[in-house]
């Protein structure tokens, strides 16, 4: 018996090939975990997108329970999530803040103006210089972030109906309690 | 109604290809030889279809008929008609319909020319070719149809990327689709080998030719996949590891390992087990291959569609075919005798170890190009492994290898004294090894123990190479002598090892001294300013624009010069396509035996300035020389005669128990 | 969307891509506390393993950038390529930070430069970028339990395979040589016989 077994390791060893490719079918490669789950947001101060003289800083996150989300005017899929977060932030159970990354001020508003504005205020990052603070790597992210101002949740990706529903409403229900 | 055409053609071949797998096997089970006789003329079918549909689809890029998905996003008006052919395997559907016809074409080839094998087996390894094609047939036409439509039709088409618009890419996959299937032939004839029951050496004869001949093509596909990227992408690199790239690697490792242990069944019947394990995991990794580069799995600028679904259609297919092959591996090997004895120092030793390396060298491969997957999978984290962890494994077990390399030939079957090979190498040993001192002292260059390293390897290769000839050749004097005893004395078996291992010897100088020496040069020109790169003088002479077919190009001067003397005028350009517009470097290259000096430009700076990164390349043409000499050693070991000589004849002449006589199962 | 042009959509760049990268740095968090009686053996072993990464590490050529940085001397250039080729870059994530350009890569390298003008060292760098981006921003995975399976790997695998090969080499040497019967050796010499005009075989 021990014979037969030797000739079935190449046949295991390939059954174990296929377990991890079909794993790696619903992965994405692409994707790069955040580091800054779990530690306080970085501090930063940067001006408001629609008042240059104003501005807003990582104090503004203390005291609820919010969303900052990266976006820009020159990113495709940004302008597919945007409907979905118009619509989140008119149901009114999370607030949420945009980190204009890499953009150009006045084609930022006149987005907003034309799509629709879900945020309560939104950071502009003409440099990216924060993004680097935040860990960002590209547009569209969301960071969930709860009452102490500490990153709970970090999704990369435009969000769409579902992933708010499964991943992102659950946690900032459990985060508000 | 040429898509269409094309489209029915491609169903007929299906069912051909059906007709293909399950008749001539079932009737070679039977013994029907009404069944086993369809073989021929189903596999003669299924070529002449998928050629229509080839056909159709080539004129449908020609003709720019964008009513068609794929022209359409591919194709363009303004694209030269070499590139619209091009085009064709440009993107995934229409690689795929490469592969299948390429496929359907080596299935015609085995049909028509290994005649001489046994009628039954010839069934079987037809058939088993023929189940490979159901497969990828199905996946052309239920997820990756060639000829689906596209309504509106648009004015113009998506362009062919610019990287692929070069002569090189345009034969690169051709000339690597002709390696991949070509390693279904070898699975085929394991597959029917082990249906059978019979795995002896003449299985391994029949094999063997049809192996090395496509790992001559895969070999010069990798070559010029490699010679394409450093003339194309601007910077100078020829190999990144990148998870295509390892791709196409590891057939070519497990095939280079299968082409040595053919040897050792073909010659003593030794290691059967293991020369069928070989043969199906050469095929199996090309399907790998193909899924990895098609599934979405793994990052790679390289990959095709990142597909999901089309993954999964893959998967189940590698499931049957590797599943299903290994499984009647592991029902069969047992009952598989074993071949000829040999001690512990012989050369089917020394092949042994060989093989181990080799496979040893596949496996950190897959493992380093499965590394992100496996860890995210696991949970482990996010890695990648890079070119320096590659790079670093290989050049720790390559030197192993070439060591065993020059050992090798000189090594006796069964048996050698070991004093005895230490005698007839001692030559080599001492010229390697004080060449290798000699490479690494900065007499030409600044030192360098890796340069050093590559000389030792190389002379040790040549070396040998040189004492096994002289052995061969000595027993003739002069000239026609020398002729005479080249056309008796060695076979196109051992010549093509000569070459190949030669061009081994090429290859390990060319990389490690491009890589030891080569300088870098990023620099800011205004025009007429000069500067100086590893003795030589460039000097920058303005750019200016120039309208090609379909781009826009940037069009830098630069003369090249050694004291004083111009030798070569550069035009280094940087391209915007007019349909994608993303800019592209052609660099401009003065080529060399010795060296390369490569110019690219960068950006423009305003004053008619421009930054460009300047190259001096040393010894960088040697690294596909080498690649272009070990397929030519395939070429000669796959033309050796005792192939062409009908085995047919020999069996008649010897009565029919020749065969029982080579210690079969 | 044509598939090929992810070659040159997905990564955002608008250049063809680049290779070459530096030195990667020597291990230093071995974590060598093992159990068992046998951790001097398993350390040796260990550290026989190390030490050949380490001195097989081939000096690669740094890849330089097109932008125009500036260094007081051509060591500092120097020092500046070997940090950016050790990072990775997120967005081309096969290329270094060094060969890549990506937005990002601008980006990121431009934050390596000022932190090294400023003074920082190597690890400060590092340690910056590691703390938002992860250990994925390293270009070779860092030497540490988890990553075991990849730096020790393959010798495991050349260790099992010379074993295996010893034995099956041991092995076959033990299988007698099958005897041939009187008949068939009668064959035997009808065969060679039949043969000793034909010529030899190649």
């Amino acid at each position: 018996m021990a014979r037969y077994l030797r000739y079935m390791v190449p046949l295991a060893i390939f059954a174990l090939l296929v377990a991890f490719l079909y794993r790696g079918l619903s992965l994405d490669p692409k994707l790069v975990p955040s580091p800054l789950v779990g530690k306080p947001i970085p501090k930063f101060t940067l001006t408001r997108l629609d008042n240059p003289a104003a501005s807003i800083s990582d104090a503004d996150f203390r005291g609820k329970v919010t969303l900052l989300n990266v976006w820009a005017t020159w990113c495709v899929s940004c302008r597919q999530e945007h409907e979905t977060l118009v619509q989140l932030a008119k149901t009114g159970q999370v607030d949420i803040y945009g980190l204009n990354y890499k953009d150009n001020r006045e084609d930022a508003r006149q987005w907003l103006t034309r799509y629709g504005n879900p945020y309560v205020a939104n950071a502009f990052d003409s440099d990216g210089r924060v993004g680097i603070d935040w860990g960002v790597y590209g547009a569209p992210e969301t960071f969930i972030i709860d009452r102490e101002g500490i990153i709970r949740h970090k999704h990369i990706g435009p969000l769409t109906i579902e992933i708010i529903n499964d991943e992102i409403l659950p946690l900032v229900a459990k985060l508000k309690s | 109604m040429i898509p269409e055409l094309g489209h029915f053609a491609l169903i007929l071949a299906l069912s051909l290809a059906l007709v293909l797998s399950i008749f001539p096997m079932i009737g070679s089970l039977n013994n029907t030889p009404g069944w086993i006789a369809l073989a021929r003329p189903a596999a003669l079918g299924q070529f002449f279809f998928i050629a229509i549909a080839f056909g159709c689809l080539v004129s449908s890029f020609l003709t720019d008929d964008f009513s068609v998905a794929y022209v359409a996003q591919n194709g363009n008006t303004l694209l030269p008609d070499v590139y619209k052919v091009s085009a064709v395997w440009g993107a995934h559907e229409g690689s795929l319909l490469l592969w299948v016809f390429i496929l359907s074409g080596w299935t015609v080839a085995v049909s028509m020319l290994a005649r001489h094998l046994p009628a039954v087996v010839l069934a079987r390894v037809l058939s088993v070719m023929g189940m490979v094609s159901i497969g990828f047939l199905s996946f052309l036409l239920f997820t990756s149809n060639p000829f689906a439509r596209v309504f509106p039709v648009p004015l113009q088409g998506g362009d062919l990327n610019p990287l692929l618009q070069d002569p090189g890419l345009a034969i690169h996959p051709p000339m690597l689709y002709m390696g991949y299937v070509g390693m279904s032939v070898a699975f085929s004839f394991a597959i029917a080998a082990l249906i059978g029951g019979r795995l002896d050496a003449a299985w391994a004869r029949w094999s063997r030719p049809w192996t090395t001949v496509a790992w001559m093509f895969l070999t010069i596909g990798i070559t010029l996949g490699s010679w394409w990227a450093y003339n194309e992408l601007g910077w100078g690199g020829w190999w990144f590891w990148d998870p295509v790239e390892n791709a196409s690697f590891m057939p070519w490792l497990a095939a280079t390992a299968l082409i040595h242990s053919l040897a050792v069944t073909e010659k003593r019947g030794a290691f059967k087990r293991w020369t069928v394990l070989l043969a199906l995991l050469a095929f199996s990794l090309s399907l790998l291959g193909t899924f990895l580069v098609r599934s979405g799995v793994l990052t790679s600028v390289h990959a095709f569609a990142t597909d999901p679904a089309r993954g999964l259609f893959i998967l189940i297919f590698l499931c049957i075919v590797i599943g299903g092959s290994l499984s009647l591996y592991a029902a069969r090997a047992p009952s598989v005798s074993s071949g000829g004895r040999f001690d512990a120092f012989s050369r089917e030793t020394l092949l042994l170890g060989n093989n181990l390396l080799l496979v040893i060298i596949t496996a950190f491969v897959l493992l380093g190009t499965l590394a992100p997957l496996i860890y995210d999978a696991l949970g482990w984290g996010k890695i990648s492994v890079g070119f320096p962890w590659f790079n670093r494994m290989f050049v720790i077990f390559t030197p192993f290898l070439v060591v065993l390399m020059g050992m090798g030939p000189l090594t006796r079957w069964k048996h050698q004294d070991p004093g005895d090979l230490a005698r007839q190498l001692r030559v080599a040993l001492l010229i390697s090894l004080g060449g290798g001192i000699l490479g690494s002292l900065p007499i030409l260059h600044k030192g360098s123990i890796w340069a050093g390293l590559a000389v030792m390897l190389s002379l040790w290769i040549v070396c040998s190479l040189a004492i096994s000839l002289r052995q061969r050749l000595r027993y003739r004097k002069g000239l026609a002598g020398l002729w005479q005893d080249l056309g008796t004395k060695g076979s196109g078996s051992y010549y093509g090892m000569v070459v190949a291992h030669f061009g081994v010897a090429v290859f390990i100088i060319g990389v490690t001294f491009v890589m030891q020496y080569n300088v870098e040069k990023d620099i800011r020109l205004s025009p007429g300013q000069s500067t100086e790169l590893a003795g030589y003088t460039l000097r920058f002479d303005g750019v200016q624009g120039r309208q090609g077919p379909n781009y826009h190009a940037d069009r830098g001067t630069v003369h090249v010069l050694k004291d004083d003397r111009e030798i070569a005028v550069l035009h280094p350009e940087k391209r915007v396509y007019t349909v994608q517009t993303k800019p592209m470097t052609e660099s401009g290259i003065d080529v060399g035996f010795t060296r390369d000096i490569y110019v690219s430009l960068g950006e423009g700076l305003g004053n008619g300035d421009w930054s460009m990164r300047l190259y001096y390349k040393p010894f960088v043409r040697w690294i596909w020389f080498g690649g272009l000499l070990i397929a030519i050693g395939g070429l000669l070991a796959a033309s050796d005669r005792r192939y062409r000589i009908a085995v047919r004849d020999q069996l008649s002449a010897l009565g029919n128990d020749g065969l029982i006589a080579n210690g079969g199962s | 969307m044509n598939p090929m042009k992810q070659l040159v959509e997905s990564t955002k760049t608008s250049s063809p891509r680049k290779r070459g990268s530096s030195n990667s740095p020597i291990p230093n968090s071995l974590d060598f506390r093992l159990c068992g009686n046998d951790w001097l053996t398993r350390n040796l072993l260990f550290s026989i393993v190390l030490l050949l990464l380490v001195i097989t590490a081939p000096p690669l050529p740094a890849a330089v950038t097109l932008e125009s940085f500036t260094f007081p001397t051509p060591a500092e250039e120097q020092h500046f390529k070997d940090v950016i080729g050790q990072l990775r870059c997120l967005v081309c994530q096969n290329e270094t930070l060094a060969d890549s350009d990506a937005d990002l890569a601008h980006d990121l390298r431009a934050e390596v430069y000022e932190m090294m003008k400023s003074g920082k060292s190597d690890k400060e760098v590092i340690d910056f970028l590691v703390n938002r981006y992860g250990d994925f921003v390293l270009y070779n995975p860092p030497v540490k339990p988890s990553t075991y399976l990849i730096w020790y790997g393959p010798f495991v695998l050349l260790a099992i395979a010379v074993l295996l090969l010893i034995r099956a080499v041991g092995r076959q040497r033990q299988v007698q040589e099958p005897e041939i019967s009187a008949e068939e050796r009668k064959r035997l010499e009808r065969l060679l016989g039949d043969n000793a005009g034909k010529g030899k075989q190649g």
